[in-house]
């Protein structure tokens, strides 16, 4: 070692194409695999295991009439899980979701059956409702210096409360609002379920080829031609065989694009934007961040007030679903599902690591264990101790993880 | 300087800094009390670009001090700083990065979950417009090649994968990341606190041939260190600080250990 740092280093081109191997073992996974970078894989293998579990027990699970409602089932949970990816991301957790999307549906109940706001006003409200309570607990947290476990915590009380008072004596708004109900309740007719899935097959794909001869214009190592094949044949026939299946029945439920649209938002997000860069990095090592110049407060407010936002779409997804906001909207299980949905989608609750397809992912984990057994006619008391151990089994996978990225440090 | 691409020394610090036209910082009567403590007492200090200026002293000596005022962490009670032959309030440390002054510290402030070259740009992100006004995204692509120019400027050789996770990197490649971004963000005098502290041999050597470069491209280094035999290999001048005071100056040519060590212990007035 000692002598090399004396020798002139190798020529620029020469490091980047000795790089190629390598990089293409870390983009092929395997590098990444060894250090402890799971992404997504166990949850697909999981999914893929409940799947064939499932269709063993109960023939009509992977029906396209079942896979639809499944997708609708899920899109309240997944949505506002979305919003616990970037918390998760950030290092801190919110606690307070549940009961933010239970008061943002009583809210919108409210606001449209007993006010008589049209529609859409009610719903600019309620998602503004959420976000400025976000924002408070972001704003609690980053200045007066109370972990947002607590913040979030009191947040999970006091709005419930608030909740009950909004929907007052009778504890239910049923709200027969045909726009509101549309949301959850309607599908994309089949054409434009094609147009949808193959245009978003064919603009990742796009994305994919455009930065390899980007990075090879650019004189970098650019992932192998083989890889990109590979990942371009999957996401079209992922993109097929969603639209194909869901049309078989009523076509794409209009509450799976909603979720799917925010999905791939914040994915851009997370990844492409400097905000995004900044969530992680607060989220690795907030001190580093601060002492680059990461406006760190901003960063978490911004972040708590994306949660709550998430949490009131969340609710207004439950209302359409239900056609009723009532004082059990957003409780129960409801706050833990949806964490526990970005964990097991393989969002780190250490902070740092994960990605909004997570929540995506693992929604559909828990929601269809949470249908089969449905299907199997199984009591709610296995349902529970079914998703506990999915949990623990979820969190125990990164916690490995976790220990074997410290050791491949070298 | 600018962002321009083409200029591939831009990263590595200005080369055209005159050597010999007096110091590029200077400190002159430098006073920091801290209640009944009187950390530094009427210290002058100075390096020129192009120089590795090593700051000793025992546990106490006030070395931290020192370079936490010239960081902007601690203002001082008295004294001048001048920058480039001008006087300068450096009140905040974003202020003395503004003017060119970058500091490593021990604990080297890298994100692990994040890769090479995105802690290399931390903070300083290059942007692409995608929607003028409202839409900016990363550019990826650019920050990559600056952040390989910059660490083959620098002769780094340790990191074979820039997108590597940071987690992933050994004790001397994350401090060679560390100090190749000080040397990379427009600087012109780099402090180093103890870059070697918790490293091997090899690694040790991996980063004093860095601080090398860093001379080499014209940059005043500040270099804190316990390590003697360190300090000997690399410092082009070494100044003792004793209970706040500056004790002694030596020229690396021409002086022993022993002597610093008596200078440092004040086994010796100097």
């Amino acid at each position: 070692m000692n002598p090399a740092h004396r020798q002139r280093p190798p020529s620029l081109r020469a490091r980047r194409v000795g790089m190629t191997l390598r990089t293409f073992l870390s983009h092929s996974g395997i590098q990444r695999w060894r250090q402890g970078e799971l992404g997504i894989l166990p949850v697909v293998f999981g999914l893929v295991v409940i799947a064939v579990y499932f269709q063993s027990q109960q023939p009509t699970f992977l029906s396209a009439r079942n896979l639809s409602n499944l997708i609708v089932q899920i899109a309240a949970t997944g949505s506002v899980a979305v919003g616990i990816v970037l918390v998760l991301l950030l290092g801190e957790i919110d606690l307070s979701v549940g009961s933010v999307s239970g008061l943002c549906s009583a809210l919108l109940g409210v606001l449209i059956v007993n006010r008589g706001l049209p529609w859409w006003l009610a719903i600019l409200a309620t998602l503004v409702t959420g976000a400025m309570i976000g924002a408070l607990h972001g704003a609690w947290f980053a200045f007066v210096g109370v972990p947002s476990f607590v913040v979030t915590l009191a947040g999970f009380l006091a709005w419930q409360g608030v909740q009950l008072s909004v929907l007052g004596p009778t504890g239910t708004v049923n709200v027969f609002n045909p726009y509101i109900g549309k949301i959850a309740q309607s599908f994309l007719p089949g054409p434009w379920g094609w147009v949808l899935g193959l245009g978003a097959a064919g603009v990742s794909m796009t994305v994919f080829w455009v930065a390899r001869v980007r990075r090879r214009h650019a004189g970098l190592a650019a992932s192998a031609s083989v890889a990109l094949a590979a990942r371009s044949i999957l996401v079209l026939a992922i993109g097929i065989s969603s639209v194909e299946i869901l049309n078989r029945f009523r076509g794409v439920p209009t509450a799976g694009l909603i979720l799917f649209g925010l999905v791939v938002f914040f994915s851009f997000v997370t990844t492409r934007t400097r905000f995004g860069r900044y969530i992680f990095a607060i989220g690795g090592n907030a001190e580093a961040a601060r002492r680059a110049g990461v406006n760190v407060s901003g960063i978490r407010i911004a972040v708590f007030t994306l949660a709550g936002l998430m949490a009131a779409a969340g609710g207004i997804i439950f209302v359409s679903r239900l056609t009723a906001a009532s004082t059990q909207t957003g409780g129960g299980t409801f706050l833990l599902e949806a964490i526990a949905a970005a964990v097991i989608g393989g969002t780190s609750l250490f902070g740092g690591r994960g990605s909004p397809w997570s929540a995506l992912l693992g929604s559909l984990v828990i929601g269809s264990v949470s249908n089969g057994l449905d299907l199997m006619a199984q009591p709610p008391e296995i349902k529970y101790i079914v998703e506990g151990a999915i949990l623990l089994a979820a969190v125990s996978v990164d916690a490995v993880a976790r220990r074997s990225r410290a050791a491949a440090g070298r | 300087m600018s962002a321009s691409r083409g200029n591939r020394d831009e990263g590595s610090g200005p080369t055209t800094a005159s050597l010999g036209r007096g110091p590029i910082l200077e400190l002159r009567g430098i006073s920091k009390r801290f209640g009944a403590v009187q950390a530094l007492t009427d210290v002058d200090f100075e390096v020129s670009a192009g120089e590795v200026v090593a700051l000793v002293g025992d546990n106490g000596a006030g070395k931290s001090t020192l370079v936490k005022c010239i960081a902007g962490t601690h203002a001082p009670d008295a004294g001048a700083i001048l920058f480039e032959g001008r006087e300068v309030h450096i009140h905040a440390p974003n202020e003395a990065t503004q003017l060119g002054i970058e500091s490593v510290y021990q604990d080297l402030a890298l994100c692990d979950n994040l890769d090479v070259v995105q802690n290399m740009f931390l903070g300083r992100e290059r942007l692409t417009s995608v929607v003028p006004p409202i839409l900016r995204t990363l550019s990826e692509l650019e920050m990559e090649r600056r952040s390989l120019d910059v660490l083959e400027t620098l002769s780094v050789t340790t990191i074979a994968n820039v997108r590597e996770k940071v987690a992933a990197l050994s004790g001397g490649q994350r401090q060679s990341v560390a100090i190749s971004r000080a040397a990379m963000r427009n600087s012109k005098v780099v402090i180093l606190d103890e870059p070697t502290a918790a490293l091997g041999v090899a690694q040790s050597a991996q980063v004093l041939a860095l601080v090398q470069q860093l001379r080499e491209h014209g940059l005043g280094v500040i270099l804190i260190s316990h390590n003697l035999q360190e300090v000997f290999s690399v410092a082009d001048r070494i100044i003792v600080l004793r209970l706040g005071r500056r004790v002694a100056t030596f020229k690396h040519r021409s002086t022993t250990p022993e002597d610093v060590v008596a200078a440092i212990t004040g086994a010796r007035a100097s």
